[in-house]
């Protein structure tokens, strides 16, 4: 990535690879080392040479100057399960397009998932995504690996030579394995590698054919219900088998108050146990849902009011450890139908910021609680030197005003698909300017 | 006297001078002869005390040999010491004696095999024994009440020796409590595979001429291998240091209490080691996911010659066979010149011999 932004770009980098810029009059906010002061921040090339109250108001001499207006400047974000469709089905999502909704939505790297078609079992296909990405996206993407062939959840891939090509973690996407026997296999063998398994949680036995949450909305729809246990069940058995074999594990999006407790149980155990929670389960409800909207469907499916606010408890106190935007773009032919027969899934990378920032608005959060579930905590989950604010540190960065209200419009987000449950909504706090190794890829209009 | 002096020397630098301080002659000779160089004329073995007189005079007190457990390091160095004659007798041209003239030895295989059978038949008639191999297909038969029956038969038929390998561990132990004769354990399940371990330490004794103080890195199949929970009882009741390799899906549970170091790295398992032991990577046994594909497994686990450059530079390479080749090793490493795969097969018949002789001893004379 830091190849391409030297080589590629405008006029701005005809100076030389030391290109300078520097942000001034900016709220500095960095979750990794706690800072939260007016100050100034300098970029040489692709990395941060210096940042502090001292840079507030003095630009060194030669620097561009950005000045930031009293915004927040904080790391750009790290998205840790974003779905495309590249390959195989491009026209509800590339990775070129998905990244210009990462750059407007302030996501400055991106893992994506292995539920493609061809899936990315194989070290080929690994190498196929970075080379895509290194060529038409505009943020940094990382590949997911799936864990079983085909994600089937059946037969091991080859974590050790996909994790040497390149695949940051393991994952069998959308779906669950449910043979327990395979699910310690692959996390006892992953143990070897270092290797990190994200998994969906969801017995596929129990959540047959439903479409919601199950309970007394689910109900009065007449729509078929999920049972929140057919989550916590799963992750209760893999926090289990954590135990037994050392395995890295990491429960991929928790939607429950049960969930979160196995969660915060395993953590006190010291076990290697991690788990992250989508944006739409922080700031949305199964009573979102109304008439049958089908833009409210998604894996897992909204729970109780209960549930959501135990989900920002679960932020609130780091027993939740990052916050995906769980971007999972659907074309309209599979959304326009009955609630039961639509697609699951919502995009999100271009609002998951602004969505987020709800809970600051509503007191629930603080900036830096937030702002670490989707900076610093991702990064060290990956193992990636991202997400932090350090001179010597890659730069990037973005600049947003977390007050500015606007309307999402769904026809104007960059994501190929639409299919926003935010749209129409009023949110507050904007995205300004991202920048990714240096080089200002998003601006606002 | 300046013989006794010096057996006790080397006695006392292996550290395993008996704690009373008394001598134990059988021992301490035995004890010798491990000093000795095993390749190329063995001149000062004659000036020695009498082989014979010393091997009749230690009781080998086994009825079967089932297990390497209940081997202890005298019992083992016996039978090592026996065998190493063996092998000397089989590169002459007759190679034949009489010590099971009469006896009649049975190959009862429940599980298909060549080379073991091949190698117990070969050793049994060199003792002049009567051979019947018998290969009964597992997968027909009903397990339990079958196989008891089975050796009720047999039993009838007057064996002196039967030779056993089946499919499910602690089936021939099973089998042994059922006939009267000497039961030997050619295999059974994931358990144990006394032989093949006692040959390996032949192999490795002549090749290095000890075993005590050495690192033998066991690598590959560990979870299903009888032949690597054999070898690490022998090896460590020889004093050598034991290390397994293998992914963690191919470890038992609670490896380390086996008394190897555990690695599931094996650039840094192989690491000096003096011998390396590949196994055969039992596909056939693969219930379940245990690895990816035989190209990781070989990535991360094969024995080619960069990980082998770890390992001293005089290092042995082992392997019980049939081998995979590119899949636990590689032909390059297989016909190295620090391979010693062929050498096995060879102690193979050899450690046959002193294990069927020894036996022998025991069974009614009369």
């Amino acid at each position: 990535m830091s190849l391409i932004a030297m080589n590629t770009k405008t006029e701005q980098s005809k100076t030389s690879t030391g290109k300078r810029q520097v942000f001034i009059n900016a709220r500095i906010i960095d979750p990794a080392s706690g800072r939260d002061e007016p100050g100034g921040l300098l970029v040489e090339g692709t990395t941060i040479a210096d940042l502090g109250p001292h840079l507030r108001r003095n630009a060194p001499e030669g620097a561009t100057v950005i000045d930031c207006q009293g915004n927040i400047l904080c790391p750009g974000l790290i998205d840790c399960q974003v779905f495309t469709g590249e390959p195989g089905a491009e026209h509800r999502e590339t990775l070129k397009t998905a990244s210009l909704a990462a750059a407007a939505g302030g996501v400055t790297t991106i893992v994506v998932m292995p539920d493609t078609s061809p899936v990315i079992d194989q070290v080929a296909l690994v190498d196929f995504i970075q080379r895509r990405a290194r060529d038409n996206a505009k943020v940094h993407v990382h590949t997911m690996a799936a864990m079983t062939r085909g994600l089937a959840g059946t037969e091991m891939t080859e974590i050790g030579l996909l994790k040497r090509a390149g695949a940051i973690a393991f994952t069998n996407g959308k779906s669950t394995i449910a043979n327990t026997a395979v699910m310690r296999n692959v996390l006892n063998y992953s143990k070897d590698f270092g290797a990190l398994i994200v998994h969906h949680c969801e017995d596929p036995h129990l959540s047959n054919d439903g479409a919601m949450n199950s309970g007394e909305v689910a109900a009065r729809l007449g729509l078929p219900g999920v049972s929140s246990v057919a989550e916590t069940i799963v992750i209760d058995r893999d926090v289990r088998l954590v135990e037994l074999t050392g395995g890295r594990y990491h429960a991929a999006t928790i939607s429950c108050e049960a969930s979160l407790n196995v969660i915060r149980a395993a953590k006190t155990r010291n076990l290697p146990v991690t788990c992250g929670v989508s944006i739409n389960h922080l700031t949305l409800n199964e009573n979102d849902i109304g008439p049958y909207r089908t833009f409210f469907k998604v894996r897992p499916p909204l729970r109780r009011e209960e549930d959501r606010v135990a989900m920002v408890r679960g932020i609130n106190n780091g027993d939740i450890d990052i916050i995906v935007s769980s971007h999972d773009p659907q074309d309209a032919d599979v959304k326009r139908r009955p609630f039961a027969e639509a697609a699951d899934g919502a995009v999100g990378l271009e609002t998951m910021l602004p969505a987020a920032l709800r809970l600051y608005h509503s007191g629930d959060l603080s900036l830096l609680t937030l702002l670490r579930a989707m900076t610093i905590n991702p990064a060290k989950l990956l193992g990636i030197g991202a997400g932090r604010l350090q001179k010597g540190a890659v730069a990037d960065l973005i600049v947003f005003d977390p007050s500015e209200p606007w309307v999402v419009n769904k026809d104007v987000l960059r994501s190929r698909s639409k299919n926003s449950p935010f749209d129409e909504a009023r949110l507050q706090g904007r995205v300004l300017r991202t920048m990714v190794a240096g080089e200002t890829v998003y601006q606002v209009p | 006297m300046i013989r006794l002096e010096l057996l006790a020397y080397l006695c006392q630098r292996d550290g395993n001078l008996s704690q009373t301080g008394e001598i134990d002659h059988s021992q301490l000779t035995i004890l010798a002869r491990r000093q000795l160089p095993r390749r190329g004329t063995p001149p000062i073995r004659t000036t020695l005390m009498t082989d014979t007189a010393l091997q009749q005079s230690f009781e080998f007190k086994h009825r079967n040999l089932l297990s390497c457990e209940e081997l202890s390091a005298p019992e083992i160095n016996f039978l090592l010491d026996l065998a190493d004659d063996a092998a000397d007798r089989n590169r002459k041209i007759n190679k034949k004696r009489d010590v099971l003239s009469g006896r009649t030895l049975i190959n009862l295989f429940f599980e298909a095999s060549t080379r073991t059978q091949a190698s117990f038949e070969l050793a049994a008639k060199r003792l002049s024994a009567d051979v019947m191999n018998m290969t009964v297909s597992s997968s027909s038969v009903q397990k339990g009440e079958t196989l008891i029956d089975t050796a009720v038969t047999l039993n009838a038929m007057r064996p002196d020796i039967i030779v056993v390998r089946h499919h499910a561990a602690g089936a021939v132990e099973l089998l042994s409590q059922k006939v009267d004769c000497s039961v030997i354990n050619a295999g059974d399940g994931a358990h144990q595979h006394p032989t093949q371990a006692l040959l390996d330490a032949l192999t490795i004794r002549r090749a290095k001429g000890r075993i005590s103080g050495l690192t033998v890195a066991i690598c590959g199949d560990i979870l299903h291998s009888r032949v690597a929970r054999s070898n690490i009882n022998v090896l460590n009741a020889l004093g050598a240091n034991v290390r397994v390799i293998a992914p963690s899906t191919l470890l038992p549970s609670a490896p380390e209490r086996f008394g190897a170091e555990v690695y599931t790295d094996m650039w840094k398992g192989i690491t000096d080691a003096d011998v390396v032991m590949m196994l055969r990577l039992q596909i056939e046994r693969m219930q379940g996911s245990h690895i990816p594909s035989t190209r990781e497994f070989f990535h991360f686990f094969g024995l080619d010659q960069e990980k082998l450059a770890r390992a001293k530079p005089d290092a042995l390479v082992m392997h019980p066979g049939p081998m995979n080749r590119g899949v636990e090793i590689a032909s390059t490493v297989a016909d190295h010149s620090r391979s010693v795969i062929r050498e096995q097969v060879e102690m193979g018949v050899a450690v046959r011999m002193a294990v069927l002789e020894a036996l022998a001893r025991n069974l009614p004379q009369a």
